[in-house]
């Protein structure tokens, strides 16, 4: 099985994180990591996931960061 | 239907009933709300340009800056960051002014004249989105401004509190010539823009964001915002009388190019005008900067001709919008080659 593949999104301003994800999506992988830090691209990156058939499951971390875990439906 | 539609619709409709509302209350026509001319006025009421008639510190800035402080402080999303490119930032919020003031609005404006019947909206409509469209593509191939980074709360607070004072300077017309130029009462302009502040820092709304979106992910969220702008501001002119129709082919080119200069550049800047404010009332100080650059570029705009008036463009606007175009594809083509070689170390 694939190494889960872990994109860091922090620090950067919308769209880029969703752009990010949309790459590592094109892909095709069952399951995938995006860290996020800030609330606007938590929600895009979701909405995004959400839309092209993946779970999305978020775990916040305790320095403002969340881990949003992708996997596919 | 799900909220954040809802929501991004209810908003869109909530800033088109401020600006009917502001113009009969005593706004220009069609300008009861343009991020562009409103900054333009709080750059003349700051002395940076000398045109008299455009030096009224315009509350409503100030309000949907603060709007966004507030709500983003409520909501723990207030953040002091900084870092993210400045210098480029600053150009970008430049050319954003230069080519808004060359067409005489900003997005938000240009869908309050495309409701109020003004025809030469069409052709900035179409450059404005031809402009973001190429923008998307930059995007889609990795251009980024880079990371932001946590910085001193001083820096935004700083801006906070110069903001709080050009309010209560403004509330008192202390500065600027607020008796040159109509503007709806102080009182009204500051509540109005602070529920827009407000609904647009809880919904993201963006004008820019609402084509770029669909460009990039099929998503027409943001897209519903500007839809039930326009379609409210259409039926509030035909209500109150202030909707008539005209369409004339000069200088459609300009209009076309100098709005597709604003969509360019607001596409590779993350925003809007509008989103820009917002991002700056939640710590966001290269948002910050983008505005600096943006009253930077109105000082120019005014000081050197280039600023249109509402009958002819000027050959030094026309030069500007050519030059602007040249820089920001300049930028767009140089980092997107950099982020390119980035992503492909990532395997993206």
């Amino acid at each position: 099985m694939d190494k889960v593949k872990t994109i860091d999104a922090r620090g950067l301003s919308c769209p880029v994180p969703v752009v990010l994800t949309k790459k590592a999506v094109e892909q095709n992988p069952s399951s995938l990591q995006v860290i996020v830090d800030n609330v606007a691209a938590k929600e895009n990156v979701s909405r995004y996931a959400t839309a092209m058939g993946y779970n999305i499951k978020a775990e916040e971390k305790d320095n403002e960061e969340t881990l949003l875990t992708l996997e596919k439906k | 239907m799900k909220k954040e539609k809802t929501m991004i619709i209810v908003t869109g409709a909530i800033i088109g009933i401020a600006a009917i509302l502001l113009v009969m209350l005593g706004n220009p026509k069609n300008m009861g709300f343009c991020i562009a001319c409103f900054i333009r006025d709080i750059t003349g009421s700051l002395q940076l340009h000398s045109v008299e008639k455009l030096q009224y510190a315009r509350p409503e800035i100030f309000a949907i800056i603060l709007g966004s402080f507030t709500v983003a402080n409520i909501k723990g999303e207030y953040k002091t960051t900084g870092g993210s490119s400045p210098i480029l930032r600053f150009f970008l919020g430049f050319f954003i002014m230069i080519g808004a003031l060359v067409f005489l609005g900003c997005p938000l404006r240009m869908v309050l004249r495309l409701g109020g019947g003004d025809g030469k909206a069409v052709f900035a409509l179409f450059g404005f989105i031809g402009g973001i469209f190429i923008g998307s593509k930059f995007l889609n191939q990795g251009f980024s401004l880079g990371r932001t980074y946590k910085i001193e709360k001083f820096g935004s607070y700083g801006f906070m509190a110069a903001i709080l004072l050009l309010t209560v300077l403004t509330a008192f017309s202390l500065i600027g010539k607020p008796e040159l130029e109509a503007h709806a009462p102080f009182i009204a302009s500051f509540v109005f823009a602070i529920v827009v502040g407000v609904m647009a820092q809880r919904t993201r709304f963006c004008m820019v964001g609402a084509y770029r979106d669909m460009f990039l992910f099929k998503d027409t969220t943001l897209f519903f915002g500007t839809l039930s702008l326009f379609v409210v501001v259409l039926v509030g002119n035909i209500i109150t009388g202030n909707f008539s129709f005209s369409i004339t082919g000069e200088n459609a080119i300009w209009y076309f190019l100098s709005m597709g200069l604003v969509g360019f550049a607001a596409s590779l800047a993350g925003g809007c005008p509008l989103r820009q404010l917002i991002l700056a009332g939640e710590g966001n100080t290269d948002s910050i900067i983008t505005i600096i650059g943006m009253v930077f570029g109105a000082a120019i705009a005014h000081n050197f001709k280039m600023a249109s008036s509402p009958t002819t463009v000027n050959t030094n606007g026309k030069i500007a919008v050519i030059v602007g175009l040249v820089v920001i594809t300049a930028i767009a083509v140089l980092i997107t080659k950099q982020r390119k070689n980035e992503l492909k170390k990532l395997g993206l």
